[in-house]
C-alpha cells in the first residue's frame, strides 16, 4: 500500500491520505480532472467501480471508488469536495470513464452537483421540473413543492452542459437530445419487453436505430434516502427489492458491509449457507434470463421450459426462507433461519436434472438457426468498452473481461470451492447469453461441492441489541447475478447510517444501451436488452 | 362418395317449384349461403382459437383454459361475448374513416376466400374457371386493410408494423403464387372443383413427386409468412411493437383482426389441402379396394377439415417453437432463397409435365 502511496504522491504531490479499509486519497476539486487522468492512464485504475454523491454538511462532494485490473484488483477511494455548497460543481470524469456518464447524472439529480464538461447534464431519475435535490441533507420534502403532476414534461428534448468561464463561474450551455425532424419511437415505459417500467427513446432511420436515450426513474423508490432514517437491521429488506433476481447476493453484500464495520465474525455454517443460497439465486436468475431472452425473440415455449426449472429453485427458497421472492434471509451476523430438512435432498435433485435440462434448452433454443442469426454478432461491446463502462457480470464476461468478484475479492467460502470463471470472446448478445447458460453449470458445480459439506454450528453470530457502526466509511462488493454489486456505507457512529449507496450492476448495463444498439435494428434493441439482462428496480433504487 | 350437390339442387328445385321467379330463388339462396358462411366463419374461428390455445398449452407443459366449461371448451364463447360488448375506442388524431374501414377490408377478404374453398363433394360456393387465381387476388386485399389500419391509427408502432406487413406480404405472395402455379401447371386447370376431381386417382403431392413436395414445403413456409404467424409474426411482433398494426383497436374491431388471423390460418391450410392433399378427396391406394371403400365412407367435408386442421397444426407448431426472424433476414430469405428456388421448381415441374414424368 505504501508503494501505491508513493506512486500517487508522484503524480499528485498535494495528496492527503486517510486511513480506512482501503487507501483513501483526498483530492482538491481544481486538480481533480488532471489527477483522474493520471490515475487512469499512469497508475492503471481503469475501472470506476462506484461514484457516490455525498452531502458532508459543510460542502457537497463525491466519493470515487477506483479499481485497477492490472494491480490485482486493488481498490482505492478518492474523495473530492466541491468548493462551495451553493452552486457546487466538480469536474466531470465521464470522458475518462464512460460509466460516469449516468453516475454523474444521478449525483446531479440527487445532490445538485454540477459536473463541468459533462455532455448531457439532465436529471436521471426525477422529472425535469422537480424542485430540490432529495439526497441533500437540507432537502425540503414538503409535498406542496412537488405535487403529483398530471401534465407531461414539456422540455424532454432539451439538455445542457456546464462549463467554467474565465472568472471561474459556471456557465450553462443548452443542447438538444434529438434533432427536430428525427423519428423517435418510445420503447416503454409500458412495453412488453423492457422487463419492467423502463423507457427508451429510440431515434430510427427506417428500422435502424440511430440513438437510444434512456429515461429512467419511473419506479424510483428513494431507497437511499429512506435508509438514512432507519436503523441497520431495518434497511436490510430494501436489498431484496432492488434486483429481486439477486436478492440473496444483494443482501449478503449489505450484511457483509455492516459485519465488516462491526468486525463481526460470521459462523462457518452461515457462510456456507449464504454461498449456497447465492448460487441457487444465480441459477434462478440465469434461468429467468434464458426464458426472457427466448421470449423476447418470440420463442414463447422456451420461456416456459426455463420457468419449469426455476420453480424448483423457488420451492427450495420457499421451504427454507418462507418466501419465493423477497426472501429476507440474510441478517447481520448470519442467516435468519436454519435450513429446511429437505434442503439437501432438493438441491441434489436440482443438480441431478440440470445438465439434462440445459441440453434441452440448447436443442430448443440456442441451437436454433433463427436464434443464432438473431444473437450472433448483434450488440457488439468490445472488451475496452466493457471495462470503460464497468459492465461486469455475465455481460462483461461475454466480452472476455475477467471480472468475477468471487475470484477477484473472494468472500464467504468462494475461495474454498472449485469453479471456473466463464469467459467468451464473442462480444455479442450470443456470448452474453452463453455465459449465463454455462454459469448455471458452474453454480451447480459449487452447490455439488458444498451440499454434503454443510458444517454444524450456529447460523448467526451474537450481535448487540442496538447496532451502531463506528464512524467511517466502508465499501463492499459481491458478485450478484448480473454483475458486481456494491454497498457503500458512511457512518457517523449513530444507530442509523449517514449515507448508504447501492452500486447496482444494472445501472451500468443500461449505460451501454446507446453504444450497443446504434446501427442495429429496432428488433435488435429488444434482444440486446434481453441479453444484457437488466432488472429495472435495480436501476431505479 | 355422397354428392352434396343433390341436396343443393333439390333445394333449388323446391324453391322454383313454388312458382317464384328465378332471380328471387337465387336471391334467397344467396342470403342463405351468406348466413351459412358467416356462421361457419364464426364457428371455425372459435374452434381455431381454442385449438391453438390448447395446442400451445401442451407444447408449453401447461393445461390451457380449464375453468369455463369442461376442459375450457366454453372459454372461447366467454371471450367472444367479452369482445362483443367492449367499447370501441376512437382516438384523437386518427383518420376516422380509414380507421373504421380497415377491419372490414380484412374480414371481407378472408370471408370471400373462405367461400372459395372446396368444402366437400358438391359443396362448392364460388366455383369458376379462374378459382385459385381469384383466391390469390382476394388475399391481396387483406394487406390493404393492414396497411390502412397501421397508417390511420396515427401511432408509430402501428406504422412500423404496417410497413413490415406490407413488405412481408408482398414478398411472400410471390413464393406462394409460384408454389400454387407449380401445381396448376401439373393439373392444367385453375378451377377449384376440377383441381379436386383431378386428384381422384392420387393427391398431387404423390402425383407430382419431387417438384410437388418442394412446392408444398415452399407453400407452407410462404403461407406462414402470409398469415403473419411466427416465426414471421413481425407485423405484430408483440415484444417489439406491442401489438403491431392493431395496437389501437379495441372491441369488435380488434376482434375482426383476431378472427381474420385465425381464419386466414384455416384458409391457407385449406388451400394447401386443396392443392396438395386432394381437397375433400379421400385417401385412395390403388389396388386396396377394401381400404378405399372404408375411406369413401368418411364424409367428404370431414376429409377436407381434417387435412386443413393437420396443416394448421404444423403452422401452429412452427409458431410455438421458433423465435422470430428480423425484417432484413426475412426479406433476404424470400428474395435470395425462396423465390429463386420456387422459380427453379416451377421450371422443373414444367419439364416434368412436358416429358410426362409425373404420375
Amino acid at each position: 500500500m505504501s508503494d501505491l502511496k508513493e506512486q500517487i504522491l508522484k503524480i499528485y504531490p498535494d495528496a492527503v491520505f486517510e486511513e480506512g479499509e482501503c487507501l483513501q486519497v483526498n483530492v482538491a476539486e481544481k486538480d481533480w480532472f488532471a489527477v483522474a487522468g493520471s490515475l487512469k492512464n499512469e497508475l492503471g485504475f481503469d475501472v470506476l467501480s462506484a461514484l457516490v454523491g455525498m452531502d458532508w454538511g459543510e460542502s457537497l462532494g463525491v466519493m470515487y471508488y477506483l479499481t485497477s485490473t492490472s494491480r490485482q484488483w486493488t481498490v482505492i477511494a478518492v474523495k473530492v469536495m466541491a468548493e462551495s455548497r451553493d452552486d457546487a460543481y466538480i469536474h466531470s470524469v465521464s470522458s475518462l470513464w464512460k460509466v460516469a456518464n449516468f453516475q454523474e447524472r444521478e449525483a446531479y439529480d440527487m445532490f445538485g452537483i454540477k459536473f463541468i464538461g459533462h455532455p448531457d447534464m439532465r436529471r436521471f431519475f426525477l422529472r425535469n421540473d422537480w424542485v430540490g435535490h432529495p439526497l441533500r441533507k437540507d432537502y425540503d420534502a414538503d409535498p406542496a413543492l412537488n405535487p403529483i403532476r398530471m401534465d407531461d414534461e414539456t422540455n424532454e428534448d432539451e439538455t445542457r452542459s456546464f462549463s467554467l468561464d474565465a472568472d471561474g463561474k459556471v456557465v450553462e450551455n443548452p443542447g438538444k437530445v434529438f434533432e427536430e425532424n428525427e423519428y423517435v419511437v418510445n420503447i416503454g415505459p409500458q412495453h412488453p419487453s423492457t422487463h419492467g417500467v423502463m423507457r427508451f427513446r429510440a431515434s430510427l432511420d427506417g428500422e435502424t436505430v440511430k440513438k437510444v436515450d434512456v429515461v429512467s426513474g419511473y419506479i424510483h423508490r428513494g431507497i437511499e434516502k429512506l435508509t438514512e432514517k432507519m436503523t441497520y437491521p431495518q434497511i436490510l429488506h430494501f436489498t431484496d427489492r432492488m434486483d429481486y433476481m439477486s436478492a440473496h447476493q444483494n443482501r449478503h453484500c449489505l450484511c457483509m458491509c455492516i459485519e465488516k464495520a462491526l468486525g463481526l465474525e460470521v459462523p462457518r455454517r452461515a457462510q456456507v449457507i449464504r454461498t449456497m443460497m447465492d448460487e441457487l439465486m444465480r441459477i434462478s436468475s440465469h434461468l429467468l434470463s434464458f426464458g426472457c431472452t427466448a421470449m423476447d425473440l418470440g420463442a414463447t415455449t422456451a420461456f416456459f421450459y426455463g420457468f419449469r426449472e426455476r420453480e424448483m429453485v423457488l420451492d427450495i427458497f420457499e421451504k427454507t426462507c418462507g418466501a419465493r421472492m423477497s426472501m429476507n434471509y440474510n441478517v447481520i451476523g448470519g442467516v435468519i433461519a436454519d435450513l429446511h430438512p429437505d434442503f439437501q435432498k432438493d438441491v441434489k435433485e436440482l443438480i441431478r436434472i440440470m445438465p439434462e435440462r440445459l441440453k434441452e434448452y440448447h436443442t430448443v433454443f440456442s441451437g436454433n438457426v433463427i436464434a443464432k442469426n438473431r444473437l450472433v454478432g448483434v450488440g457488439h461491446l468490445s472488451k475496452e468498452d466493457a471495462v470503460n463502462y464497468a459492465i461486469t457480470g455475465p455481460s462483461g464476461r461475454g466480452s472476455n473481461w475477467s471480472c468475477d468478484c468471487r475470484k477477484k475479492h473472494p468472500y464467504a467460502v468462494y475461495n474454498e470451492v472449485e469453479f471456473d470463471e466463464i469467459l467468451l470472446d464473442g462480444c455479442d448478445s450470443y456470448a452474453r447469453y452463453m455465459v449465463r447458460m454455462k454459469e448455471i453449470e458452474q453454480s451447480c458445480r459449487i452447490l455439488e461441492q458444498l451440499v454434503d459439506n454443510i458444517p454444524e454450528g450456529d447460523i448467526r453470530a451474537q450481535v448487540p441489541k442496538i447496532i451502531k457502526l463506528p464512524a467511517g466509511r466502508w465499501y463492499q462488493q459481491v458478485e450478484a447475478s448480473r454483475g458486481t454489486f456494491g454497498v457503500y456505507i458512511e457512518s457517523t457512529g449513530d444507530k442509523n447510517p449517514y449515507r448508504v449507496h447501492f452500486q447496482s450492476p444494472c445501472f451500468n448495463l443500461v449505460g451501454v444501451m446507446d453504444l450497443t444498439c446504434s446501427g442495429y435494428m429496432i428488433a435488435d434493441l429488444i434482444t440486446i436488452g434481453a441479453a444484457l439482462d437488466f432488472v429495472i428496480p435495480d436501476i431505479d433504487r | 362418395m355422397f354428392d352434396f350437390g343433390k341436396w343443393t339442387s333439390a333445394f333449388n328445385d323446391l324453391l322454383l317449384g313454388t312458382g317464384m321467379a328465378d332471380w328471387l330463388a337465387v336471391l334467397i339462396e344467396c342470403v342463405i349461403i351468406a348466413v351459412l358462411i358467416l356462421g361457419v366463419y364464426t364457428v371455425l374461428a372459435l374452434f381455431y382459437i381454442l385449438y391453438e390455445r390448447k395446442l400451445c398449452a401442451w407444447f408449453q407443459c401447461r393445461l390451457g383454459p380449464m375453468r369455463v366449461g369442461r376442459w375450457g371448451l366454453l372459454q372461447v364463447f366467454a371471450d367472444m361475448f367479452k369482445i362483443l360488448i367492449k367499447e370501441l375506442i376512437s382516438l384523437k388524431g386518427t383518420d376516422r374513416f380509414l380507421f373504421k374501414l380497415a377491419p372490414y377490408l380484412i374480414i371481407t377478404s378472408s370471408v370471400v376466400m373462405l367461400a372459395c374453398l372446396p368444402w366437400g363433394n358438391g359443396l362448392q360456393i364460388i366455383d369458376w374457371n379462374i378459382g385459385i387465381f381469384f383466391v390469390l387476388a382476394v388475399s391481396s386485399v387483406g394487406v390493404l386493410g393492414i396497411l390502412l389500419a397501421g397508417w390511420s391509427s396515427n401511432n408509430k408502432y402501428t406504422l412500423i408494423g404496417a410497413m413490415r406487413s406490407g413488405a412481408q406480404m408482398v414478398s411472400y405472395e410471390i413464393s406462394l403464387g409460384l408454389a400454387i402455379m407449380t401445381i396448376v401447371v401439373m393439373a392444367g386447370t385453375m378451377d377449384i372443383s376440377k383441381l379436386v376431381l383431378e386428384q381422384a386417382d392420387g393427391w398431387f403431392i404423390f402425383k407430382g413427386h419431387i417438384p410437388a413436395i418442394i412446392a408444398f414445403l415452399v407453400y407452407v413456409i410462404a403461407a406462414t409468412a402470409e398469415t403473419n404467424r411466427g416465426p414471421f409474426d413481425l407485423p405484430e411482433a408483440e415484444h417489439e411493437l406491442t401489438a403491431g398494426y392493431h395496437t389501437e383497436y379495441s372491441g369488435i374491431h380488434f376482434g375482426f383482426f383476431y378472427l381474420a388471423e385465425y381464419l386466414n390460418l384455416f384458409i391457407v391450410s385449406g388451400i394447401a389441402s386443396l392443392m396438395f392433399l386432394g381437397g375433400w378427396m379421400p385417401l385412395h391406394v390403388p389396388g386396396w379396394d377394401g381400404f378405399n371403400m372404408v375411406m369413401n365412407w368418411i364424409p367428404s367435408p370431414v376429409w377436407f377439415l381434417l387435412k386443413a386442421f393437420f396443416i394448421s397444426f404444423v403452422i401452429i407448431w412452427f409458431k410455438w417453437t421458433f423465435p422470430r426472424v428480423r425484417i432484413d433476414q426475412m426479406l433476404a430469405f424470400e428474395w435470395k432463397y425462396l423465390m429463386p428456388f420456387s422459380l427453379a421448381n416451377l421450371l422443373l415441374m414444367t419439364v416434368c409435365v412436358a416429358l410426362g414424368w409425373h404420375f
